[in-house]
């Protein structure tokens, strides 16, 4: 396995499979009375967060203290980022701490790979402006393939906000490691641009007809339409989104029985899924966040507890 | 860790001369499911939990023997220690195996560890403390199939299927028949 977790490309299937393993353990820790265990015990991990996230944030804290990690919360709102300092002075100040591993969240892509440069510990990026979020594409794949038994020929739809969805990215490239195909259905101005040559080498398809897909899928992910990356009109109103690309009570109806609904949160109820859609049974956002937590207690013993090696 | 390496042949071909063939791995099981409920006065609490990988099939092999002998059926249980281990970052992490205690849980339990090899005792040391993050049992014992020496903690074994004193730079490669297709004890 990669001495970094930047990307899903830093993944090949079988350390997948492997995450996937090592968390269905963790998972079993989580039912436990103690919750605890020793992997991590004397290291320091640093999550350094540049934009804002509670769940992320707080998964991944937990992940760490589970294995008995001495973590650490940055937000860099307050913090020496503010007052100026650049990017490069504020994580080799961290680094100089003595941390054993840093989880990085940035508004802007391609950070973490930059950071990873910069120092000689492990980094594992938590969502880089709109390029990846690789935790999210895995703990997604972990709670599909636990509910689906294997991804090989299944078919996921991933559904909304595409061209500002870092979750997206990752997924696709995750999910279709795992061997299962991805639709990618947007409207057309939130579909990435390039979007004909990248699904082509990439190996999914794109379509504008919700309806027509649904009925196909074995899985959906809606995501969230992401206003706060938007500057202009991607579409007229929400309700007209809605109309178009939200999981609505009615296109519910028409999803095979037992299709689960995967969402990565945090979920604008209304817009681009309803609430019969977020409460049904075969929603399985709450499976997602407690996957959540195994997945990177997973990937945080894997880079972090074993032998050392050079980058 | 010691102890590992040493239950498989390290390029997977068998060398080395046979301890103990199948018939006297099968005697040393029956004689420690006797010596266990003996020690127990009966099956009764009992959870017979194996270290992976090799101790899994032993601890199921001792509970079919008890259960033979009883006419019960005794708990068992599977338990990986990777996580506790004192060597954890001089290897290559690898995935755990699975952890799997009866839904009763390990509490007021008589826990038998089951293991293949006794070695160096960091095993059994991670395991100790593996348990103690399961439950409080009430009593723990130990039961190994071979004890090799060459310890290197205060641990011993309350049940041994077979003494045997080898030198440090000998390997003792123990296969069963549910992990190696047979099972057999050679030392080289």
């Amino acid at each position: 396995m990669n001495r970094h977790l930047l990307s899903i490309d830093d993944l090949d299937p079988s350390d997948i499979q492997q995450i996937f393993t090592t968390a269905a353990e963790m998972h079993d820790v989580q039912k436990r009375q103690v919750k605890k265990l020793p992997a991590l015990r004397g290291r320091t991990v640093i999550n350094l967060f540049f934009e804002d996230s509670t769940r992320t944030r707080s998964s991944f804290e937990i992940a760490g203290k589970w294995l008995s990690a001495d973590v650490i919360n940055l937000s860099a709102k307050g913090s020496s980022a503010s007052k100026g300092e650049s990017l490069r002075d504020t994580v080799l100040t961290v680094t100089a701490m003595g941390i054993d591993g840093l989880v990085v969240r940035h508004a802007a892509s391609g950070a973490a790979e930059q950071i990873s440069r910069w120092i000689d510990v492990p980094v594992i990026n938590a969502g880089d402006g709109t390029h990846e979020h690789p935790t999210q594409a895995l703990l997604d794949g972990y709670t599909l393939t636990r509910r689906l038994g294997t991804l090989e020929g299944k078919h996921v739809a991933i559904v909304g906000d595409l061209t500002h969805s870092r979750v997206f990215r990752s997924n696709v490239k995750s999910l279709t490691k795992l061997g299962a195909t991805v639709t990618a259905v947007a409207p057309p101005t939130l579909m990435p641009a390039g979007v004909g040559d990248w699904s082509k080498a990439a190996g999914f398809a794109t379509a504008y007809d919700l309806d027509a897909v649904l009925p196909e899928a074995d899985a959906v992910m809606m995501l969230r339409v992401q206003r706060e990356r938007m500057s202009g009109g991607f579409f007229p109103t929400a309700r007209e989104y809605t109309v178009g690309y939200g999981l609505t009570r009615d296109r519910l109806a028409t999803l095979k029985p037992g299709t689960p609904i995967l969402h990565p949160g945090p979920m604008n109820r209304g817009l681009e899924i309803s609430a019969d859609a977020a409460d049904a049974l075969d929603s399985v956002v709450l499976d997602q966040v407690s996957a959540g937590v195994a997945v990177r207690m997973s990937v945080l013993y894997h880079l972090l507890a074993g032998e050392e090696t050079s980058a | 860790m010691p102890a590992q390496q040493t239950s498989k042949a390290h390029d997977g071909t068998v060398s080395g001369r046979v301890v103990l063939d199948a018939g006297d791995i099968s005697r040393a099981l029956i004689r420690i499911s006797h010596e266990i409920l003996e020690r127990n006065k009966g099956a009764e609490d009992l959870l017979l939990l194996g270290l992976h990988t090799r101790g899994v099939p032993l601890a199921r092999r001792l509970a079919d023997n008890i259960a033979a002998v009883e006419g019960t059926t005794v708990a068992t249980g599977e338990l990986d220690v990777t996580m506790y281990r004192d060597d954890l970052r001089s290897h290559p992490t690898r995935a755990p195996h699975r952890t799997q205690v009866p839904a009763g849980g390990i509490d007021g339990k008589t826990v038998v560890l089951v293991d293949d090899v006794l070695y160096s005792g960091r095993t059994i040391r991670s395991a100790l403390d593996a348990l103690s993050d399961l439950g409080r049992p009430a009593v723990v014992r130990l039961a190994v199939l071979v004890d090799r020496g060459h310890r290197e903690l205060p641990i011993r074994a309350d049940h041994v299927g077979k003494n045997l004193p080898t030198a440090r730079s000998e390997h003792v490669s123990l296969r069963l028949v549910e992990t190696d297709g047979e099972d057999e004890v050679r030392i080289a």
